[in-house]
């Protein structure tokens, strides 16, 4: 997207304040999540709030949504002060927030999400005519069609977006808190998506928009705030901000982006041949999937959540088979898919929920670390665990892969998710695995861990291991894959080497669109056989 | 009001939490026994008094301690791998059947011989009657605790219907009960002229041995990591459904061996009234110990000697002696609060 | 006289269809307050307990000279009270909902043993009270059968049938409703939507457990107008299988218990048709057998509450 066909900072002059916090410090535990956070928000304005992954952005506005109280601070709306801790009150001074993940409840339909706690809740009766003919109306005016009587069920993730826009909308919300609204969409997606912002600010709101991706702050906003470690580092007016700029202010030091080396890739490890899985509750079907992983080879998968990716991991996971077509490792046709086939043929899996799928918060370091491989015999003879050897293979991982916080015996809940990750990249890496499984293996981590873990998985690539690399962060895809494939719909596209394709590219793809043929040989045939 | 995790537990608090939960159980309990008209120290004296006072009392309490021991191991273990297992009570009936069948005159082996068969059949007539619930709830996801409660009722019937039927016994002048068992099926008294009986060592020998099997097996690493989270057990390799079987047949199978000593060792034949529900008191005992195999030893003795005290008290200071289930029941709700405190800090603002 | 047909005369019997809606009328309220609970994200397994106190309590007021109503009402109070509890303990506390109702069951049934007991330490033979009489819709009554079955029942039975028409409407029609369904669902949806989840669940516990002790109540002042310990049998654990069986509808409950109490009808006369060749264990033994073959038949149809069981912190990361 290009600026400056989206800059709408000049066509407004922001003056009235209309939302102010003071001094908001919130502490949990031992984080210091918001330290003396002083912001305004002016009428009409576009204000960005730009920092990684935990930096406290979401905190900030859960406080100023009433999910939080604030340790110390206040928060003054539209000149009056607003009691903290409560949605309700945050609701009636025109506050609406539409949460990263949707507050929507998807056995109900839109009108009912919509019109809940908008009546009293003593009334005999819920007047379902007018709400709907206000949503119809709101719809009409601010172009966010969703039909009211569908059950959100059945609603792609744009449209159960816009009935969360709605919701607010239909509370006369004034100031619009968004937070990271264009993680689950399309670049394509994304583009319509700031229509209808500007809409919303011509039409009388203020905005607050969150977000880690420079690019769309840029684009959009016409102040950015920066949060860092919890503070408010920088407060500058994005017209005139550069991206280095902002990034140096977000990330506050050095990244070094890891050394990638070229290497030549070796022969098929994992071979999809049109697999077919029927889709299941929770998890999206695949038609007649193909693809091609080599020794020495990052290939990586994007796309927008929910197209099929849980299902391919799944699949090489060993927790689902499928209904027709093939899966290859080393040339040899898997028929037992079984998480414990899947190790016993050195497949290793990253899975992409560190706390429900990765470890078992409630046991120790030591018993996680062993968790795939506990049967062997240095763990357990006879039926007995070998605890000795556990804690020294637990210890040899903790030092190897910096797991910092905690001993090898306190409970994994407690660590931090960066060093989550390193104890299961730890376990994963110490099985010597030839193919890598990596799903989302950077999600909600700071900059210096995705680091970390990126390092490891081209250290491995370089080990000869083959990585299937799933990820709906296209950066993080161009930066360390060797080859990118996308996935729509449970369908998924040939692959093209990294250097051959762009975002945008990538993009359309990600929206269904087939790419123009290029003079892409190589993956066309891989695909074709 | 929030709650938030306690990163470190200090292990006084872990003892503490039943102590706790036992003294509020007390406080809560004496409007009610004031309520009967007697005074509430002195009721409080008697039953402690009923309870522990006498050799006699010893050997009353810790008789009534041998089932809770092993229905509060069955309830700990299930729980232990969030499996709830509230059929208990049919579970040590079924056991209390087969020996039933098996113990008077059927089989008639040496006591050395004669009892481990008794003690393994019983086991595997209660891990049966868990069976059903189990695959139920792998194969059809239907909730484990309506099955086993209802299960409960269907035996119960079942023991009512034999009793007045095959296995009535001809001289028991008309009663629903069974022949009582032969001498070498009995478990031998601990002491002369009281009920203390060996089940008690077998339910101690039980706890211990699954203590052991919790901590040191690759069968308890395998039950603990389900029993925390199954996903990521299941996504390790484990394999989840064959532990759960496991687990629900060991929790059955004890409780089942509740059933062998109260017959073999108590009561001497089946009856309609074996159990005063040993098996819900059961969860309240695995409660109470945190589920803890060990633990469950202590909690046992607790609930016993609330019960046999009470029955003293409700004889001499008028107080029903139903106090004692509501005491009971009380301590469990308390105990729930008071694992919670320990577990997390409440923060108000 | 053994007559092939005999099984199905049982059908053509007015008094049948009279049993069956009275075995059903507490089946419905307790299967419409653990709707109430269930909708609500809270599974109440304090049902038993519940209705047992709720049995206890309206015929104690009865017998200690209060009026009928007034028992009733005192009944749903009692169970409103034990509802509280386990609200409190599973809603802002989160604790086990399984452990937790469990305990309320436990109390609820032996405190209403002690204070039976503490009341009438003498008595052996439970005495009865002069419960609610039948009551004849006039005109309706007479249709043939059919009217004898819906129309000749005491008020408790009435009341059931308008208490489903109700927590239907409310559910489905009212902002409360949508409320309760919504915390059901999606209870961080309700808190953004600026609605206090602890309140809410709260309130439909309290209300579904007012529900069930109403249901117990029935069985001791409109059926067997006096109280035995471990009268409830069960009776609780059944709903909690109805309610499966309903998709946690109200309407649906209504029916599930109405066809439940309808074969329970139907096996005793069958029993009484049988004599003694086949042992009424057997018979007695079909209510629970019912119970866990609708659970397994109802068991791959979705539909339950998403948050069920799933306890709500507010801010909880």
């Amino acid at each position: 997207m290009k600026r400056s066909e989206i800059d709408i900072s000049e066509k407004q002059p922001a003056s009235e304040v209309v939302l102010r916090l003071r001094g908001i410090t919130k502490v949990f535990g031992s984080l210091l999540a918001n330290d003396d956070i002083t912001l305004e928000l002016k009428s009409g304005e576009v204000l960005a709030l730009l920092g990684e992954n935990g930096a406290g952005k979401t905190t900030l506005m859960n406080i100023l949504f009433g999910h939080y109280v604030a340790d110390s601070g206040s928060i003054e709306v539209f000149g009056q002060s607003i009691q903290q801790g409560s949605p309700h009150a945050a609701i009636e001074l025109g506050i609406g927030m539409v949460h990263q993940h949707f507050t929507l409840a998807d056995n109900l339909s839109v009108l009912d999400n919509v019109m809940l706690g908008t009546e009293p809740l003593w009334s005999l009766s819920s007047n379902r005519r007018s709400g709907r003919l206000k949503l119809e109306e709101l719809g009409e005016r601010f172009g966010l069609q969703v039909n009211p009587n569908a059950c959100v069920a059945e609603l792609s993730i744009g449209e159960r977006q816009r009935v969360e826009i709605l919701k607010a909308l239909y509370r006369n919300a004034q100031i619009l808190i968004l937070d990271e609204p264009t993680a689950v969409l399309t670049p394509q997606e994304t583009e319509t998506f700031f229509e209808t912002l500007k809409k919303l600010v011509s039409g009388g709101l203020s905005l607050i928009f969150i977000s880690h991706k420079m690019q769309e702050v840029l684009a959009i906003s016409d102040r950015v705030a920066v949060l860092r470690d919890g503070r408010l580092v920088s407060e500058l007016k994005t017209l005139g901000a550069s991206e280095t700029e902002l990034a140096q202010a977000m990330v506050g030091r050095n990244i070094e982006l890891p050394e990638r080396k070229a290497l030549i890739a070796g022969e098929s490890v994992l071979k999809l041949k049109s697999v077919t899985v029927k889709a299941e509750e929770g998890r999206p079907a695949l038609s007649s999937v193909s693809l091609d992983i080599c020794v020495r080879e990052i290939v990586g998968i994007a796309g927008v959540s929910g197209n099929g990716q849980t299902t391919v991991a799944d699949l090489i996971s060993g927790l689902v088979e499928p209904q027709s077509g093939t899966v290859e490792l080393h040339g040899e046709v898997v028929n037992n898919f079984t998480p414990r086939n899947m190790l016993h043929k050195k497949v290793g899996r990253i899975p992409e929920d560190r706390h429900s799928q990765g470890v078992i918060g409630d046991m120790t370091l030591a018993e996680n670390s062993i968790s795939e491989c506990y049967q062997q015999p240095q763990f357990s003879s006879y039926g007995w665990q070998n605890q000795l050897n556990r804690q020294r293979f637990a210890e040899n991982v903790v030092s190897k892969f910096d797991v910092r916080g905690y001993s090898a015996n306190s409970p994994v809940r407690l660590l931090s998710g960066g060093n989550m990750q390193k104890l299961i990249l730890g376990r994963v890496l110490s099985g010597n695995p030839q193919l890598i499984l990596a799903n989302q293996p950077g999600r909600g981590l700071d900059v210096g861990a995705v680091a970390y873990v990126h390092e490891q998985l081209l250290a491995a690539r370089e080990n000869g291991a083959a990585i299937l690399l799933i990820s709906e962060d296209l950066e993080e895809l161009l930066q360390i894959a060797d080859r990118i494939a996308v996935i729509h719909r449970g369908r998924l596209s040939e692959s093209f080497p990294r250097e051959s394709i762009s975002i945008a590219e990538l993009g359309l793809l990600m929206t269904g669109q087939q790419k123009t043929p290029t003079t892409n040989n190589q993956s066309t045939e891989a695909n074709a056989s | 009001m929030r709650l938030e995790p306690r990163t470190k537990v200090p292990f006084v608090l872990v003892i503490l939490a039943p102590i706790a939960a036992i003294a509020a159980s007390f406080v809560l309990c004496a409007g009610l026994v004031a309520w009967s008209g007697a005074s509430v120290l002195e009721a409080y004296g008697l039953l402690l008094k009923g309870a522990l006072g006498s050799g006699f009392a010893l050997s009353e309490t810790f008789a009534r301690a041998t089932p809770l021991i092993f229905t509060g191991l069955a309830a700990a273990i299930a729980f232990k791998s969030r499996f709830w297992n509230i059929g208990a009570e049919g579970q040590l009936y079924a056991g209390a059947l087969i020996i039933t069948v098996l113990g008077t005159g059927m089989l008639d082996l040496h006591p050395g011989l004669m009892i481990p068969i008794l003690v393994v059949t019983s086991a595997v007539a209660g891990a049966l009657m868990l069976l059903g619930p189990v695959l139920l709830k792998i194969h059809f996801g239907v909730d484990e605790v309506v099955t086993t409660l209802l299960l409960n009722f269907i035996v119960l019937l079942l023991v009512s219907l034999l009793l007045e039927g095959p296995l009535k016994d001809p001289m028991g002048l008309g009663w629903p009960q069974a022949e009582p068992v032969i001498e070498a099926a009995e478990l031998p008294r601990l002491f002369q002229g009281l009920r203390l009986h060996s089940g008690l060592l077998l339910a101690l020998l039980f706890s211990v041995i699954f203590w052991i099997v919790s901590i040191r097996t690759t069968l308890g690493y395998e039950m603990r990591a389900v029993g925390f989270n199954q996903k990521a057990a299941r996504f390790a390799g484990m394999p989840v459904k064959r532990v759960m079987i496991i687990t629900a047949l060991i929790s059955g199978g004890i409780a089942g061996i509740a059933g062998f000593s109260e017959v073999a060792g108590m009561k001497g034949n089946l009856t309609l009234d074996l159990s005063p529900g040993f098996g819900y008191t059961g969860i309240v005992v695995a409660m109470l110990a945190q589920l803890h195999p060990l633990g469950v030893i202590i909690s046992a003795s607790f609930v016993a000697s609330i019960f046999v005290g009470a029955d003293a008290m409700s004889r001499s200071a008028g107080v029903p002696s139903y106090i004692a289930d509501v005491m009971v029941s009380v301590s469990l709700l308390c105990m729930l609060v008071s694992v919670l405190l320990v577990r997390f800090r409440i923060r108000w603002s | 006289m053994e007559t092939s047909f005999a099984w199905l005369e049982i059908f053509l019997n007015a008094s049948f269809w009279v049993a069956a809606v009275r075995i059903a009328t507490p089946l419905i309220f307790g299967t419409l307050g653990e709707v109430i609970c269930e909708r609500a994200g809270v599974l109440n397994l304090g049902i038993e307990g519940i209705m047992t106190i709720g049995a206890m309590v309206g015929w104690m007021a009865v017998y200690q000279g209060a009026g009928l109503w007034s028992g009733v009402l005192l009944a749903a109070v009692c169970g409103g009270v034990f509802g509280l509890l386990h609200a409190m303990l599973t809603v802002p506390l989160g604790l086990s909902q399984h452990v937790t109702g469990i305990g309320i069951t436990l109390l609820a049934t032996s405190l209403s043993s002690y204070v039976y007991r503490l009341i009438l330490p003498e008595v052996s033979s439970p005495p009865r009270i002069q419960a609610f009489e039948p009551l004849e819709i006039p005109g309706l009554s007479s249709i043939p059968i059919i009217g004898e079955a819906l129309f000749k029942q005491t008020p408790l039975t009435y009341f059931a049938f308008i208490s489903v028409v109700v927590v239907a409407y409310v559910l489905y029609r009212t902002p409360v409703g949508l409320a309760v369904q919504m915390v059901g669902e999606n209870p961080a949806a309700a808190e953004a939507q600026g609605l206090n989840v602890t309140i809410i669940r709260t309130g439909a516990v309290v209300c579904g457990s007012a529900f069930m002790a109403v249901g117990g109540a029935f069985l001791t002042m409109s059926a067997f107008n006096a109280f035995f310990f471990n009268m409830i049998n069960g009776r609780g654990w059944i709903c909690i299988a109805l309610v499966v069986f309903a998709s946690w509808r109200p309407g649906k409950a209504l029916l599930g218990a109405l066809l439940f109490a309808a074969f329970d009808a139907y096996q005793m006369r069958l029993q009484q048709l049988v004599g003694a060749e086949i042992p009424y264990q057997i018979f007695l033994m079909m209510p629970y057998v019912l119970s866990i073959l609708a659970l397994i038949v109802m068991s791959r149809r979705v539909g339950y509450p998403q948050a069920l069981m799933i306890p709500y912190r507010k801010g909880e990361r």
